[in-house]
């Protein structure tokens, strides 16, 4: 049960991530609405960011998934 | 609870393929036997598509690889600037790899990337890159001094990124593979028909070719960094 229950806290990391990326993209896309021609440099912006955000949330699964087997 | 810990204890491990009886034998995973499958694979793929170049009429298959080509040459010079050409073709080789590793899931595969090694040594090889290409490039002086720049008190944390960075590149890559896999696994425990399909073209395609964008991209962003001369 406790095993249970730390996994769970350890994915809730998506939270962070799943905000962060929410952010960058909306931000993203009102930089390319307001520069349409810079539109490649902002989405392999965006694309850095959201992988650097999305690393938080893989590290929680690892963990998460690292509690259950190891317990 | 437990019956779902098994599976993904069961899935985790790498299974032996076989074992080289020399030396009291040599276990070679799946993935090692994938990753060869892979590497012929691509190898004959490579051989065969550059057998009949012409400089002056160029086929369809050359005009397709001379665009992959000139989009990749393009893509590390805006990366990493004016020594981009030594650079080129290990980004190039690593994305077809992690690509057709990703992707090899498809077809039935293990992918050789949900093995926490294959993704550490594909980490560990990028970090000499970065700061193999840093010293070679800047010379030992300009490139030790790198580690105090911009400023002489962050020496710890630019020392601390040598590690941090390619545990971050292995487990980026290592945890998306994994964690795609768990969840086709129980999607296909749930719903054995039609549905995982779908999920199929999100996991295996979409998420492995991001993938493979984000490592080579992330390399050579780093690289760039390192090789970043001081006007």
């Amino acid at each position: 049960m406790s095993v249970a229950i730390g996994a769970a806290v350890a994915v809730l990391t998506g939270i962070g991530a799943g905000v962060g990326i929410g952010i960058a993209t909306g931000k993203a896309t009102e930089a390319i609405a307001r520069q349409p021609e810079a539109a490649g440099q902002i989405r392999s912006n965006l694309l850095l960011g959201c992988a650097l955000a999305e690393a938080t949330a893989i590290y929680g699964f690892v963990i998460g998934l690292a509690i259950i087997i190891l317990k | 609870m437990s019956g779902i810990q098994n599976t993904l204890t069961v899935e985790l491990q790498n299974r032996t393929a076989f074992t080289i009886p020399v030396l009291g034998g040599i276990p070679v995973a799946d993935s090692v036997l994938t990753s060869w499958l892979l590497m012929a694979l691509i190898m004959i793929s490579v051989l065969l598509a550059t057998r009949r170049l012409k400089p002056d009429r160029p086929g369809r298959v050359q005009a397709l690889l001379e665009a992959a080509v000139s989009f990749l040459n393009g893509f590390t010079k805006e990366n990493i600037g004016q020594h981009w050409r030594s650079f080129a073709p290990w980004l190039g080789t690593v994305a077809v790899y992690i690509a057709c590793a990703n992707l090899s899931g498809i077809l039935g595969f293990t992918p050789p990337t949900k093995d926490v090694s294959v993704t550490a040594a594909l980490a560990i090889t990028s970090v000499f890159l970065i700061y193999g290409g840093s010293f070679r490039f800047l010379g030992v002086s300009r490139g030790l001094h790198k580690f105090a720049e911009p400023l002489p008190l962050l020496v710890p944390i630019n020392v601390m990124e040598i590690a941090i960075r390619p545990l971050s590149l292995c487990m980026r890559l290592f945890g998306n593979v994994l964690g795609s896999f768990v969840i086709m696994e129980l999607i296909k425990a749930l719903v054995p028909v039609a549905v995982p399909v779908a999920f199929s073209l999100y996991f295996d395609i979409f998420d492995g070719l991001i993938q493979t964008i984000v490592f080579v991209f992330l390399t050579a962003l780093f690289t760039g960094e390192a090789l970043e001369q001081e006007a």
